[in-house]
């Protein structure tokens, strides 16, 4: 062996490589590159390089994956009950879901929109929009928990939602269904439609520091049905575009109805003049009801407030606030592109995909170029604001994110398959089938100022044969496409929770250091925290019994108590003194209707059980938390009502009855 | 040669397990040509991933889990001071003000699991604790447990017999030494 051989050898390598590569097969049937492992391999111990903020739809959550993994990192609950951490079944939770309509556990959470500051992701909150009984969620990307809740009154179908302004002034929410308004007598004739029936799109504001919601004004609109939204962004900051269909004003078999003009509309609307007339005082404050729940983290505890006042601006009578640009056939996305000068509208039941112009818009609204007036609003005509049109993209286009480099992705629903064109030319570029009909599509940052054009994700309606077959329904599949290069690359499927729509993707660099690991135990002002074992005490109300509970590896004080009765309201309050990351305990209790609590370190919860029947109940830590965790638990018991049994209670030497003084038996 | 192999293998993919598979290639005893053409494509494969895929840029040293970063191997170890920030841990007399504030931090973190007396609970009763151990180890310890009880012979043997590890509770510096003052005021420091 002479050293002289390895260049031989070098060389050897790098042609049989070249050969590997060159020698890919070309044919559709094999969509995925040969590197796809490679690029999607994040090997143990290693983290990924995006979170990915996923819609979990009609199962009302939101989940959080890693990319490029495709691994499942966590599942929030936003608008569900989740037995696993309680949320919605503890004390401290149930807030969160309360409405005007009372305690409405599930929603339809259709899209993810992260805040921005100037006009770029800055990691510090997602929101979340409540298609059904319209709300917007606020979720704290510190904790992952969800922080806020606000129902909008004088809506119905909040579907063109919670897209965000440049630096998170607002929030929006559009009507997709169309309603009297809230204070006005709802019990009228469905066909009296177009009389009665008005949209409404809600600027809700953001508080800079808490991140706090309130709905600074609703503009009263047309009784249409909006379907999504984007903001404008650089020189289009200060509109909001929204995608109109049913401009036919129907109220039945609109598959049909709703389908009759030829062109419906994107409603452009002046925010900042909207803020004008708000200052002018030319805002009606009309008396509706809607919750806002908010989750105080210093209490660990939401509370729910009914707020009674919403101010109410009239778009179709203050001139300047609203404008109609025609847009072929029930557009569905409104997309912005980065410059802010480009809004791509997917008019669903079109073959075309028509791009807007800011500019053109502009000029003509200066020039007063109006084609008359729909419902009191100035209608522009078609051809001066649009920029151009992409010829034959595909069939049924639906939304539109950007690489910030001069191109777009467009999904394609029937035709099942993204395309990437080029805004300036409208030439498509390349085209990439997805398994199968895509709704949705992100970028990371794809809807923001800076896109990180890394990857792009497709959200798709049906997944049939792609994965092993589990019953007549399958996991929503994702797919995720290598777009680094000229051409889409195809490199990993994987399952996603409910029906995902949008989706956020934040590189990990931007919040994974401010994820909290524990809450400080010391600061915790929950109400009935017992903080540290000589505080877990048992104390009777009337038929209330409150037991302040601790949990630490691995036991739980008191663990037997006596002196409680049937019917009694028992609060579990159960304080985990665990001051570790990752260290939660949890507690269930035999016969719990509920479910059970999931306690974070330094965290305070509590259950709500009302025993029924006479007996000993014992419960547990349901958190395998140490070598002694099957260890950690303990008995109630439960005596008839009137019962003279005293209430006491302990753990070890103070258990009722003093020390244990079981001997093993041999 | 072998080693030559070997210096240059592990020059150009910096991998300890390129590393491994030239050693067992070596253990199998194959042509030296084979061994060579082998290693180098394995060798080209390795370092030409990096570049397609991600795993160079976002993975990271920062990107990763380092609970082990910045431990110190066994043979370091002083079973004396422990492993932590602390060395020399100056006490005079009983601080009556931090034995109180360590007598707070003690009724919320530590007295589910600690007795004041020599009696076991889940963890040893803290009586004759500061004679048994010095300042700075115990210090060390209930601010730095989990690196301690992997290495500390003394704590391995107590797991053995509490078999739970002691949470890290994540105390301050002052709350450390207040409960040091505290575990000696238990002592009968004066």
């Amino acid at each position: 062996m002479k050293l002289s051989n390895v260049p031989a050898a070098l060389a050897l390598a790098a042609a049989l490589m070249l050969c590997a590569y060159s020698c890919k097969p070309k044919n559709t049937a094999n969509a995925v590159s040969a590197d796809a492992a490679q690029k999607t391999y994040v090997p143990p111990g290693k983290y990924d390089e995006f979170y990915d903020f996923v819609s979990g739809g009609f199962s009302g959550q939101m989940s959080v994956y890693g990319l490029p993994s495709g691994r499942l990192l966590r599942v929030i609950p936003v608008f569900s009950v989740d037995p696993q951490a309680g949320y919605g079944y503890s004390e401290e939770s149930k807030p969160m879901l309360n409405t005007s309509h009372g305690f409405i556990p599930w929603d339809d959470l259709h899209h993810i929109e992260a805040s921005q500051t100037n006009g770029e992701i800055d990691g510090r909150w997602v929101f979340g929009n409540g298609n059904n009984t319209p709300r917007i969620a606020r979720i704290d990307l510190s904790t992952y928990n969800t922080a806020e809740i606000l129902e909008l009154p004088n809506s119905a179908g909040n579907h063109s939602s919670p897209f965000a302004t440049e630096n998170t002034e607002y929030i929006v929410a559009g009507t997709r269904f169309s309603v009297p308004p809230d204070n006005a007598d709802g019990d009228v004739p469905i066909d009296s439609y177009k009389k009665n029936f008005l949209g409404t799109i809600s600027f809700v504001s953001v508080d800079k520091n808490s991140g706090n919601m309130k709905i600074a004004f609703q503009l009263k609109i047309p009784g249409i049905n909006l379907d999504l939204s984007h903001a404008g962004k650089g020189p289009s900051h200060g509109w909001f575009f929204f995608s109109c269909y049913n401009t036919e004003q129907a109220h039945t078999l609109l598959e049909v109805n709703a389908s009759q003009r030829d062109k419906d509309f994107i409603m452009a609307i002046n925010w900042k003049k909207a803020e004008e007339y708000l200052q002018q005082g030319k805002g009606v404050k009309q008396q509706v009801k809607y919750a806002h729940n908010v989750y105080d983290e210093k209490t660990q505890t939401a509370t729910s407030t009914i707020e009674t006042e919403v101010t109410v601006l009239d778009a179709m009578a203050l001139p300047g606030i609203a404008y109609m640009m025609p847009c072929p056939k029930s557009p569905h996305g409104c997309d912005v592109d980065p410059t802010g000068e480009y809004i791509v509208g997917s008019g669903k039941l079109a073959a075309l995909i028509p791009v807007l112009s800011f500019s053109k818009m502009m000029n003509a609204i200066n020039n007063k170029k109006f084609d008359g007036t729909y419902e009191n609003i100035p209608v522009l005509k078609y051809e001066d604001v649009l920029y151009g049109e992409v010829q034959k993209p595909g069939l049924g286009p639906l939304h539109t994110e950007f690489d910030g480099k001069g191109n777009a992705y467009t999904s394609f629903f029937i035709s099942s398959e993204i395309v990437k064109w080029n805004i300036k030319d409208l030439k498509v570029l390349d085209r990439a089938p997805t398994y199968y009909s895509i709704g949705h599509l992100s970028i990371p940052g794809g809807d923001t100022k800076k896109p990180n054009a890394k990857y792009v994700i497709a959200y798709n309606k049906i997944t049939k044969d792609r994965y092993l077959p589990t019953g007549p329904e399958l996991a929503q599949s994702a797919q995720l496409y290598d777009i680094s290069g000229d051409k889409m690359q195809l490199i990993l499927d994987f399952p996603t929770i409910g029906e995902p729509h949008y989706a956020q993707a934040i590189e990990a660099s931007l919040i994974k250091d401010k994820s909290k690991k524990f809450y400080d135990i010391m600061q915790n002002e929950n109400t009935y925290a017992a903080k540290g074992e000589p505080n877990a005490k048992v104390v009777r109300e009337g038929n209330k019994v409150h037991v302040y509970m601790t949990a630490i590896r691995s036991h739980l004080a008191p663990d037997n108590i006596e002196g409680v009765q049937v019917g009694d309201e028992v609060y579990f309050h159960v304080t985990n003194q665990e001051q570790d990351w990752d260290i939660p305990h949890g507690f269930a209790i035999k016969a719990a209707s509920t479910a059970e609590l999931l306690i974070m370190p330094g965290e305070t919860r509590t259950l709500k059980w009302v025993p029924e029947k006479v007996g000993i109940y014992p419960f547990y830590c349901t958190d395998f938390c140490s070598a002694l965790h099957q260890e950690m638990s303990g008995y109630i018991r439960i005596s008839p009502k009137g019962s003279k049994v005293p209430l006491a209670f302990g753990t070890g030497d103070k258990a009722p009855g003093g020390k244990d003084t079981t001997t093993i038996s041999k | 040669m072998p080693l030559l192999i070997v210096f240059m293998i592990s020059v150009i993919t910096k991998s300890p397990l390129d590393f491994k598979l030239c050693i067992l290639l070596k253990q199998t005893d194959t042509t030296m040509k084979k061994m060579l053409a082998i290693t180098i494509i394995s060798a080209l494969l390795y370092a030409c991933s990096g570049g397609a895929g991600n795993n160079d840029n976002s993975n990271a040293d920062s990107n990763s889990t380092d609970q082990n970063a910045g431990t110190k191997s066994l043979a370091d170890y002083d079973p004396h001071r422990g492993e932590g920030k602390f060395s020399n841990v100056e006490v005079g007399p009983l601080d009556a003000t931090m034995a109180d504030a360590g007598k707070k931090i003690f009724d919320v973190k530590c007295s589910a699991c600690h007795k004041l007396t020599d009696e076991k609970l889940v963890g040893p009763g803290w009586a004759g604790v500061t004679e048994r151990h010095q300042p700075a180890w115990i210090m060390n310890f209930i601010t730095n447990p989990d690196a301690m009880i992997d290495k500390d012979p003394a704590l391995q043997s107590q797991l053995e017999i509490c078999l739970v590890r002691m949470p890290n509770q994540n105390l301050t510096d002052d709350d450390a030494r207040h409960i040091l003052e505290f575990m000696r005021k238990n002592d009968g420091a004066k």
